[in-house]
């Protein structure tokens, strides 16, 4: 078997808080909309929640799924398949031995809902009632295990669980499969879809939220001084990664190459970033060794900054300790200011951001910035979304997650 | 207050429905759970349940594995109704 393989991406899948497709996202991504809403859910009053907004998807799945499949899936498992049928879709749908075709999702939280929800089950109606698909519902590996069921893959389905990191990763093990000989096609990303009383309680006591009620739109600010905490937000970002002999030989549309990936663990605290970024820069500098680039190749960030007072300053140090004057010319995106936080599920949709940038030449701004923190050392790129040189191109996605996860990757031109 | 066998079969078929997505006119009286209908057994499980419910019958573990066809099931429901 060959290793070593070059990996080029040749599909793209995603349902978000900004559009229910790709396309839809980009084009609500480009035009600098946010997708974050005052929540209606009764819950949100009854538990005297301190904060009132997320940003929820932009076409329901119900709108999308059959009832069957809405009833016998977590909430996280029914944005994987929708966002991996549309990524599997604008691949072709190629015929391929099942056997050469492997599945990567990842998420953060997993079937949350399914969990609690059946928990109550339990002890308000007993074990009778309890729903027999109550554990492969809640299960983190049920959106890894759906989506390779949805496409008949049979090369391996696996899940990667690194808290917001876990789209990133899954991608990072879907490029491994390929690059070492063990699938030929890897339908690869994150999901979450855990905008729960009981995850909204926890991270509201952390501290970790944004609390700017009065104006949703406006609260997920990375980089602005007035930043205040994270949005959160829920979707599916999926891509197709495949062999690039295997795509040059049928001919399929090649977005970009997957060209390496770089992954470390800070071992510093549970969730504070390490301030000097030690651990993050080393997964950078890795991302972009390993695909054979230099830092002078890269052009574009489409950074973690979730928008933490104390994340996206260890993030910028992190940058600049990784790459040092090189990073003057890397233009910095976070995109979390439109589509909010979406945990598992962040790292692989930005992926698709990343993707996309470099396909298009093209690199979105991150809104609501009116006081720039002069403690980020960055190009963010503010106001109009901002065109990339021509020539050969690289760009890095940067991801971060409790527990101390790092986890970069590079995306070439081709 | 007994159902006729129609109503049965036809309240059986909208929980057969809604638990697998199957065409209600599917569900008739000569086929089987598994073999026709291909339901397996923790939809199975789900659909007794339901039924228990909506019939105002109590349906044991151990007869579940005698009602092989839809038609065993109206049976069982109608007999067993209050």
């Amino acid at each position: 078997m060959t290793t070593d393989r070059r990996v080029v991406v040749t599909g793209l899948g995603a349902t978000t808080p900004l559009g229910g497709t790709v396309p839809a996202t980009w084009e609500a991504l480009l035009a600098g909309k946010s997708g974050a809403r005052t929540l209606t859910e009764e819950w949100v009053a009854k538990y005297e929640l301190p904060v009132h907004f997320a940003a929820r998807l932009a076409v329901p799945a119900d709108e999308v799924l059959a009832k069957v499949e809405i009833r016998r899936m977590d909430p996280s498992a029914q944005y994987a398949v929708i966002a991996a049928r549309e990524a599997w879709a604008d691949a072709g749908a190629p015929e391929l031995d099942p056997e050469r075709l492997g599945v990567a999702i990842g998420t953060g939280i997993g079937g949350v809902w399914t969990l609690l929800d059946q928990w109550d089950t339990l002890r308000e109606k007993g074990v009778r009632r309890v729903y027999p698909l109550a554990v492969p519902m809640l299960m983190p590996n049920s959106p890894s295990g759906n989506v390779s069921l949805a496409l008949g893959a049979r090369a391996g389905a696996h899940c990667t669980v690194s808290a917001c990191a876990s789209g990133a990763e899954s991608m990072g093990t879907g490029y491994e499969m390929i690059r070492t000989g063990r699938a030929d096609m890897v339908v690869a990303g994150g999901t979450e879809g855990a905008i729960h009383p009981i995850c909204f309680a926890g991270f509201a006591q952390m501290q970790a939220l944004s609390t700017r009620n009065d104006s949703p739109e406006t609260a997920s600010r990375p980089y602005d001084t007035t930043r205040d905490g994270f949005v959160m937000g829920e979707g599916a970002g999926v891509i197709v990664l495949e062999a690039e002999e295997h795509a040059r030989a049928r001919g399929a549309k090649i977005y970009a190459e997957f060209a390496g990936i770089g992954m470390s663990s800070d071992a510093h605290h549970i969730t504070a970033p390490e301030p000097e970024g030690a651990g993050a820069s080393r997964a950078m500098i890795e991302a972009v060794g390993s695909a054979g680039l230099t830092p002078g190749d890269i052009v574009h960030i489409n950074a973690h900054a979730t928008s933490t007072p104390v994340g996206d300053i260890a993030e910028s140090n992190a940058i600049r300790r990784a790459f040092g004057s090189a990073a003057d010319a890397m233009a910095v995106s976070a995109t979390k200011s439109m589509t909010g936080h979406l945990l598992g599920a962040a790292g692989a949709l930005e992926g698709v951001f990343t993707i996309l940038a470099v396909h298009n030449r093209l690199a979105p701004a991150t809104i609501n910035i009116t006081d720039f923190d002069p403690a980020i050392e960055l190009d963010v790129i503010r106001g109009e979304h901002r065109q990339l040189p021509a020539g050969d191109i690289a760009a890095l996605n940067n991801s971060f997650g409790f527990g101390g996860h790092n986890v970069a990757f590079t995306v070439k031109s081709v | 207050m007994a159902q006729s066998e129609q109503e049965i079969l036809a309240g059986l078929a909208d929980i057969v429905n809604e638990e697998t997505g199957l065409d209600t006119d599917s569900v008739q009286l000569d086929k089987a759970f598994t073999e026709d209908l291909d339901i397996d057994s923790l939809s199975m499980m789900t659909i007794v349940v339901n039924a228990e419910d909506k019939f105002g019958v109590k349906i044991p573990d151990d007869e579940v594995k005698n009602l092989v066809t839809v038609g065993d099931a109206v049976k069982f429901i109608g007999a067993n109704q209050s």
